[in-house]
């Protein structure tokens, strides 16, 4: 109604959930409208017909009606219950991922987002994902807490430290979309964010297949079990259990675990806990001989590890996986975290473009704005 | 009008024959700030509040102008940061908590009760001093170093990555609600405890009801809040593992720990308007309150689910599915209790008289701006909707709504309407009633933009938006409407004072309202009563259709005409 003024006055509408989030939004829109313009307009009539000195018959006033007042109880909760289930139900479906949705791993660090597509493909503060096709987003926080909020697409989530959040979309336009963080991480808060590019199936499968050529990217699966490897993982977790050195991860992912603080589910927020504290919770029968990897390793590290047991951790991915379970070099390796830090490190120099990109500041930003603002709708 | 009974106090001394009123019973400055009467600390917090609402209110200007352009105007991102957290934390911890219950709530209670003081008068000396305190530690941490954090504190971002002067903020903050807390007791002490002979429950004002129902949540909630900004202090100065995940604790505790505090806060915030507004639409309808039972108990069930639904704040800040849609019920059930008095209040005017003089004005925008605040909450109440909502300026215009709309209005309100009774002269009403159509227009143009453009998903909390510049119509807007409301906020400061030197003499009651504190002089004498009270009559007792109303004697003082 206001674009009399050539005004935008609706976000674009680009995924699975905008058409039915918009239906509940307008409903609850239209209630609003109507109970705001009937009991305000009894409020204005009331204070202009009883004026004082007005003409108005004013007989047998009431103070109290107990009826008259159950009713004004009783439509706003049953309109209030109706609105609450309907919100329920959207809301359920956005917290339930398709089993076989396509998932993309996303750190957030102060102040840039940092993605990892399922066949390597890195890119910061810009998410590239094919139109029609279910996503799942597995994040993290490097930091501070952060938001993953993409408007068009009405979908919002958390990136919390020390846990993975999901959140899954289907986009169903081409087009460029504003992402941003919103919750509030620190001086240039406003500048942590970018763009969601949608792109055609095909399009997508190139733009996938060119960057993935320059850069020789591993897939977070096999960056994972290369770690696997050189952090030595794979000393104690062979593919049989080792009683009471190390239970085997084969098929890890999903199954349920007897450890000595009670049963846990073995999902990505636990396998992360285990990775870099082991002493948190241990498996029945084994004993606590893991050290803990907190602090040496980085966020995209345990992802990719967890990506490597998610997959099976069998170990046939890059070349034959190293399960020497009886290694000589077994306590030397493990203990020696001199060692493990240059492994870490050498790792990450060869495989992350992690340098902070934010969208600049200063003296550029006009010319920046200018830009971005032709790029974006 | 009144049948309360009035008898001399013994018999023994007559009564003087220029009996001092309160602000004349002592001039020095140390016999106001060693005074236990409520009545002088009252004014003492209202000029400590005034003086942080400027502050508050500055630093909102600043936003304002910084956002009309999309890559800022004059200032640094840091800066910003930390102008916004001042603008919140100061309006929130030392305005909005603080200004009807202990200006008009510390003023008025005892008087509308009967009694000669709050229970504990000491104690409530105490509790402006730990206010003062506190607005002290927290300005001195903004000077010095700067507090960006955002009011909310959100963890570990404060505990652990924030280099400004968190500590000693939160510091201040602990102590602001040490003085809440007592203020609180007082409360709950003095309604039980020292109404007058006849001044049963159900003769209560429903100020009194909604400030006993204050008191609870007040005594309740704010020792929670208190021990979740130490254990950020302390995982801050000592690394105590709590909320930081790096140090073994959970970041989403603290937001729990929070919220259970902050959002029945929104109700400390609140209710005292809900009171304010109960007083007014009834002395200004010239009769009985509609429903004053429900809305007495709406009180105390909006003060009971109100700590119930602090999880509303965190559909997306993964807490167990479960979880929210528990919370999101109940913040549904808890819309009823305020919708009841709003049906309430607008009944109360069928049939009466009305007169719409300023504070009358105020208490009609008031209903129109809390039913925009309270059915936009609607919204982020619905898990559904949220989710995109959630963080944008939609939460932002939802929640000035309430709590400008809300509680600044009934702050305004009550300003005018016990004005002559606090002070003992009449404004300029006629000055009073435009600028109260000035607030309620500047007020909708600053607020309302920010609901579109919070649906379009414009985040709270940015510096820039240089990268979405359709926001900028919308921010140009709010920022006009700002300039707008920021003059219906500074011309009541030079008339009310004006008034102070030249204003009428206000009678003892000008509006011609019942209730106790109207039947003392204006201004009252520091013993509030020179008379023993016995109360017969019921609450709201107007005369059935007022018929035999003199005028409001306030209107012809000050040259209004209603």
């Amino acid at each position: 109604m206001f674009n009399f003024f050539n005004f935008p006055v609706n976000p674009p509408s680009a995924s699975n959930f905008a058409s039915e989030h918009d239906a509940l939004f307008f409903t609850i829109l239209a209630l609003s409208i109507f109970f705001f313009v009937v009991t305000f307009f009894f409020v204005i009539y009331f204070a202009l017909k009883y004026k004082k000195g007005s003409k108005a018959d004013r007989s047998s006033p009431m103070y109290e009606n107990a009826r008259m007042e159950a009713l004004w109880i009783f439509i706003p909760t049953v309109l209030g219950l109706a609105i609450f289930v309907w919100g329920v139900k959207v809301y359920g479906e956005m917290r339930t991922p398709p089993k076989d949705a396509k998932e993309i791993y996303v750190i957030g660090k102060q102040w840039m987002w940092h993605i990892q597509h399922p066949n390597g493909v890195r890119e910061n503060n810009t998410l590239h994902v094919p139109v029609d096709t279910d996503i799942k987003l597995t994040m993290i926080s490097q930091d501070v807490i952060h938001a993953f909020y993409i408007p068009a697409f009405r979908v919002q989530y958390m990136v919390v430290p020390g846990r993975y959040t999901q959140m899954w979309f289907r986009p169903t336009k081409v087009g460029k979309y504003h992402l941003f963080c919103n919750m509030y991480c620190g001086t240039q808060h406003s500048e942590m964010g970018g763009t969601v590019v949608v792109l055609g199936k095909r399009e997508y499968a190139e733009w996938l297949a060119g960057n993935g050529q320059s850069r020789q990217n591993l897939t977070p699966e096999q960056a994972g079990e290369k770690l696997f490897t050189k952090i030595g993982c794979a000393n104690c977790h062979g593919e049989k259990d080792l009683v009471p050195r190390a239970p085997t991860l084969v098929g890890l992912y999903g199954k349920t675990r007897s450890t000595n603080t009670g049963q846990y589910v073995a999902d990505e927020t636990y396998i992360r806990e285990s990775i870099l504290r082991p002493s948190e919770k241990i498996v029945k029968n084994y004993g606590q001989t893991m050290p803990a990897y907190e602090k040496q390793i980085s966020e995209e590290d345990v992802m990719s590890l967890i990506a490597y047991i998610k997959g099976g951790a069998k170990g046939s991915l890059l070349s034959a996986g190293s399960f020497a379970a009886s290694s000589p070099k077994l306590e030397a390796q493990v203990n020696g975290k001199v060692g493990l830090n240059a492994n870490a490190l050498e790792y990450n120099a060869e495989s992350a473009d992690a340098t902070p990109t934010t969208r600049g500041s200063g003296p550029a930003v006009g010319a920046l704005a200018a830009e971005k603002a032709d790029k974006i709708r | 009008m009144s049948t309360t009974v009035t008898t001399p106090i013994g018999g023994l001394d007559p009564a003087p024959k220029t009996p001092q009123n309160y602000l004349t019973n002592g001039h020095s400055i140390k016999s106001w700030l060693l005074t236990e009467d409520h009545k002088r600390i009252a004014m003492l917090y209202l000029i400590s509040v005034s003086f942080f609402f400027l502050l508050g209110g500055i630093s909102a200007g600043i936003v304002r102008y910084e956002l009309t352009a999309p890559a800022g105007n004059v200032l640094e991102s840091e800066t910003y940061n930390k102008i916004f957290t001042a603008h919140g934390a100061i309006m929130v911890f030392l305005f909005l908590l603080v200004a009807i219950p202990a200006v008009f709530g510390n003023f008025l209670l005892p008087l509308m009760i009967g009694a000669r003081d709050l229970a504990f008068p000491r104690l409530n000396l105490f509790s402006w001093y730990l206010y003062t305190a506190a607005g002290t530690l927290v300005l001195l941490s903004m000077v010095t170093g700067g507090v960006d954090a955002g009011w909310t504190f959100y963890t570990p971002y404060s505990s652990l990555y924030s280099n400004g002067n968190i500590s000693l903020c939160l510091v201040g903050v602990f102590i602001g609600g040490f003085s809440s807390i007592t203020t609180g007791v007082n409360f709950l002490v003095t309604t039980h405890k020292m109404r007058a002979p006849g001044m049963t429950w159900f003769r209560l004002p429903l100020f009194v009801w909604a400030h006993y129902a204050t008191g609870i949540v007040m005594m309740l909630g704010t020792p929670v809040v208190a021990i979740t900004l130490l254990c950020v202090v302390f995982e801050r100065t000592f690394k105590l593992p709590i909320f930081s995940p790096e140090l073994g604790g959970d970041p989403v505790l603290f937001q729990h720990m929070f919220w259970f505090y902050s959002h029945p806060a929104v109700y400390i915030m609140i209710l005292p308007a809900f009171g304010v507004i109960s007083e007014l639409m009834t002395a200004f309808s010239r009769k009985r309150v509609f429903g004053y039972h429900m809305i007495a108990f709406s009180s105390l069930a909006i003060a009971f689910l109100g700590f119930l639904v602090w999880g509303h704040h965190m559909f997306v800040s993964s807490q167990s599915m479960y979880q929210g849609v528990a919370f999101s019920l109940i913040t549904f059930l808890l819309a009823v209790p305020s919708a009841i008095k709003v049906f309430n209040w607008t009944a109360t005017m069928w049939k009466g008289n009305v007169v719409l003089a300023s504070p009358m004005i105020y208490a009609i925008g008031f209903q129109g701006l809390f039913l925009v605040g309270g059915l936009t909450g609607l919204f982020l109440a619905c898990m559904g909707t949220d989710v995109h909502l959630t963080a944008t300026y939609f939460i932002v215009a939802h929640f000035h709504y309430v709590m400008v709309g809300g509680t600044i209005m009934g702050f305004m309100g009550a300003l005018h309407f016990w004005w002559p009774k606090m002070t003992g002269r009449m404004y300029s009403e006629s000055i009073a009633k435009w600028n109260s159509l000035l607030v309620f227009i500047g007020f909708n143009l600053t607020f309302f933009p920010q609901f579109v453009m919070g649906w379009m998903g414009m985040p709270r909390r940015y510096h820039y938006y240089y990268f979405a510049p359709e926001y900028q119509p919308y921010h140009i807007m709010s920022t006009l409407g700002a300039s707008a409301l920021a003059v219906g906020f500074a011309v009541p400061f030079f008339y009310l004072v004006k008034s102070l030197f030249t204003g009428a003499k206000a009678s003892d009651n000008p509006w011609n309202a019942h209730g106790l504190e109207w039947q003392t002089s204006s201004p009252p004498p520091t013993e509030n009563f020179t008379y023993k009270v016995i109360v017969t009559d019921d609450v709201y007792d107007y005369d059935p259709v007022g018929e035999h109303e003199e005028d409001m004697e306030a209107l012809r003082l000050a040259g209004g005409n209603a």
